[in-house]
């Protein structure tokens, strides 16, 4: 098979900070630098994206000599913590923005998921939009003219179709904007799952999509996501991003196991030194990992995970002292509190450790945030983090193949389930 | 082998690369997305009247109530000559040429900025924007234009002394037209490259818009003017177009060919420099918006 997409050497600076009036110096130079035939003087610094480290450049490499060739009717995962290059590449690679080094050669046309709803005008009618928005994403007009009538009935709002598009429900918007995009047909197909957040139904529908237009119609597809399940059922090869680099190009099934073990860098532990110090307590450091696994290793979602937490108590009236813990998802919403003292468990004087068990399947994947409450008499914070530690939550173990997507909520709760007929006839 | 697989990969539809040649004005692009640049045009032109009663007409109020203006002030307080016009006349024709100057120069000079969401998501060729607004803003132009040929006609019929030069409308006010269009688009895509990264000009561009017109002779005729200043009232591209429309369709001001060559040659410049500027700046812009 030909080789739809080539992408050779491409790398991608960004200046960090803000824009004002050192920008203009910069430019300055950098143009001097240039009307004389020289290399940017700029493009020599700059670090790897790192962001957990702080560093004097003001550059950053958000992608750094990124090489590979998609095959036509291949569906290519890419794999990668945030941060690490994913939805840069998938820009470069729509045009929305350019790298700053190196080529990429692309047969046919290229065109996102993401881009639902795109120019859509409220005041414009349903079927203006579709006109305008098939226009935006490049269909010629005959293309819009054959495929309306299937637009229509796949966006099921026949009905309002000659009704501004600002009187729709939400919904309706949805289901008219992503109609026109599914039947945009070209040849190679973005799919950004990060990016679709949110909507449970807009996902499936997407993913559905997805998997249509890769066994029927043989489309190349670029799929990026951090649902490992969905990337080892839909692709056949995968490569992973870490930090800018490309690390991994291979199977699937590799891939995610590359970037499940080659997560090192989680922050699954933060040591916290100095940086808490009160008259009462010295903090020491937060920790979660699985029951069997340790601080290194991503969390997975089907294993006992563990959140400790290491303190000294200077005062000796322990009893009087508690720790509270709250539970934020990743939209910042509350989930629920929790502390020790409800299973009967107090600190002492000294050093304590203290560890809550999570059941398996408790957590749904995703990422999660706590804030620490250190409570006297059960009444009084004494002190206060918001934010203290967040964690990531992964699938790696789910079973393959039968949902893709992300089950809706934020817990995966397993209860005591009977079947009350089976056991009567026995 | 190697070379065999080199000429195989010759025919790519799509060659992404960081900086191309500046002089690859990807023309052909455009034109392969002209049906886009009408669907943008439509669409400024059907949301603007979307919930108007009036819809259109409202693109009468503002030359009308600023022509009274001036006539108050510029022709009955200041008295500042209008070359033996009637002062609405006078007034009018040159607020209908320079709004369509103006009001393209503002609108594309915002493109980036307006368009930043849409732009980051979905790749078209950036110039369409731009372009799709110097169209629509010929249909205002037409509308205050068709008010300005009402009073023309009003004004012959009541015996004025106009000579309108029936040959110099016909084939001179497409050519004023086009020369305005790239003059605006041009100075606004300058612009609107320059505002995605330094929002300071943003405030300058409508107070340069504002002191643009008064060194265009609009409430002035040039023929009023000290030669002292004349030759740079001369130097504005706009000023040669503004007076040749007067003589065109009311029968004074200056009609000199070497001015409106030098003003479509200044346009034509100004445009190619534009269009090269933006082309470099579509890339990066969502870097630095």
């Amino acid at each position: 098979m030909s080789v739809i997409i080539e992408v050779n050497n491409i790398s991608k600076q960004y200046r960090l900070g803000q824009v004002g009036t050192g920008t203009i110096s910069h430019d300055l130079n950098r143009w001097w630098h240039r009307i004389r035939g020289k290399e940017d003087p700029f493009l020599k610094i700059g670090d790897e994206n790192d962001r957990s480290r702080k560093s004097n450049s003001e550059y950053a490499w958000a992608l750094r000599d990124i090489n590979f060739e998609v095959k036509q009717g291949e569906v290519l995962g890419v794999v990668g913590r945030n941060g690490a290059g994913k939805s840069t590449l998938l820009k470069i690679l729509s045009r929305t923005t350019a790298s700053t080094t190196g080529q990429i050669k692309i047969k046919g046309r290229i065109a996102s998921l993401l881009e639902v709803g795109t120019g859509f005008h409220p005041e414009l009618t349903g079927k203006e939009n579709i006109f305008l928005n098939g226009a935006i994403l490049g269909m010629k007009k005959f293309e819009i003219k054959r495929k309306f009538e299937e637009i229509v009935d796949f966006s099921g709002v026949e009905r309002y179709i000659d009704t501004p598009v600002k009187r729709y429900s939400s919904g309706m918007y949805v289901r008219l904007a992503f109609a026109v995009a599914a039947y945009l047909e070209p040849e190679i197909l973005i799919v950004d799952e990060v990016l679709a957040v949110g909507d449970a139904d807009f996902q499936k529908k997407a993913l559905g999509k997805m998997k249509d237009v890769t066994s029927k119609d043989g489309r190349t597809v670029l799929f990026v996501s951090h649902n490992m399940a969905a990337v080892k059922t839909l692709c056949k090869r995968g490569i992973v991003l870490e930090n800018g680099r490309m690390v991994f190009d291979g199977g699937a099934t590799h891939a995610v196991s590359h970037y499940l073990k080659g997560n090192n860098e989680t922050q699954n532990r933060n040591i916290f030194g100095e940086k808490f110090v009160t008259d009462e307590f010295i903090l020491r450091e937060i920790g979660l990992k699985n029951e069997n696994g340790s601080y290194d290793d991503p969390l997975l979602e089907n294993e006992v995970i563990e959140l400790s937490t290491k303190l000294l108590l200077k005062q000796s009236a322990a009893e009087r002292y508690a720790l509270v813990y709250h539970l934020y998802n990743e939209l910042g919403e509350a989930m629920f509190s929790f502390s020790h003292t409800s299973s009967n468990t107090g600190l002492q004087i000294g050093e304590n450790d203290l560890v809550c068990k999570f059941p398996p399947l408790f957590f749904q994947s995703g990422t999660y945030y706590l804030s620490l409450f250190f409570v006297r008499d059960k009444k009084e914070a004494i002190f206060h983090e918001k934010d203290i530690m967040s964690f990531i939550v992964v699938d790696g173990g789910r079973q393959i193949g039968v949902y893709m997507g992300r089950e809706p909520g934020f817990i995966r709760p397993t209860f005591t389930w009977q079947n009350k007929t089976i056991l009567q006839n026995k | 082998m190697g070379k065999l697989v080199e000429q195989g990969l010759e025919d790519w539809d799509l060659v992404i690369e960081p900086r191309n040649n500046i002089f690859q004005l990807h023309l052909k692009e455009l034109w392969n997305y002209r049906y886009l640049l009408v669907m943008f045009v439509k669409r400024d032109i059907v949301s603007v009247y979307k919930q108007t009663i009036l819809g259109p007409v409202w693109f009468f109020v503002q030359p009308i109530l600023t022509t009274i203006t001036f006539v108050v002030i510029f022709g009955n307080i200041a008295r500042i000559s209008t070359d033996g016009l009637p002062q609405i006349l006078f007034y009018l024709a040159g607020i209908t040429v320079w709004n369509y100057f103006s009001e393209t120069l503002t609108a594309t000079s915002n493109t980036f900025i307006v368009n930043a969401n849409i732009f980051g998501k979905v790749y078209f060729p950036r110039l369409i924007l731009p372009l799709s607004k110097v169209i629509s803003g010929l249909i205002k132009f037409a509308i205050q234009y068709l008010l300005f040929v009402l009073a023309l006609v009003y004004f012959l019929l009541r015996g004025s002394m106009i000579n309108p030069n029936l040959l110099g409308i016909i084939i001179l006010t497409p050519l004023l037209l086009l020369i305005m269009a790239a003059l605006s688009l041009g100075v606004g895509l300058i612009l609107s490259a320059l505002t995605t990264k330094y929002r300071d000009l943003n405030f300058l561009i409508a107070f340069g818009i504002q002191l643009g017109m008064y060194a265009t002779p609009i409430i002035y005729p040039l023929s009023a003017l000290h030669s002292k200043y004349k030759k740079f009232i001369i130097a504005n591209p706009m000023s040669s177009l503004v007076e040749t429309f007067r003589k065109i369709y009311l029968g004074a001001g200056e009609l000199n060919w070497p001015g409106l060559i030098y003003s479509s040659v200044f346009a034509f410049i100004i445009l190619f420099i534009g269009i090269i500027i933006f082309n470099q700046v579509e890339k990066t812009f969502m870097d630095t918006v």
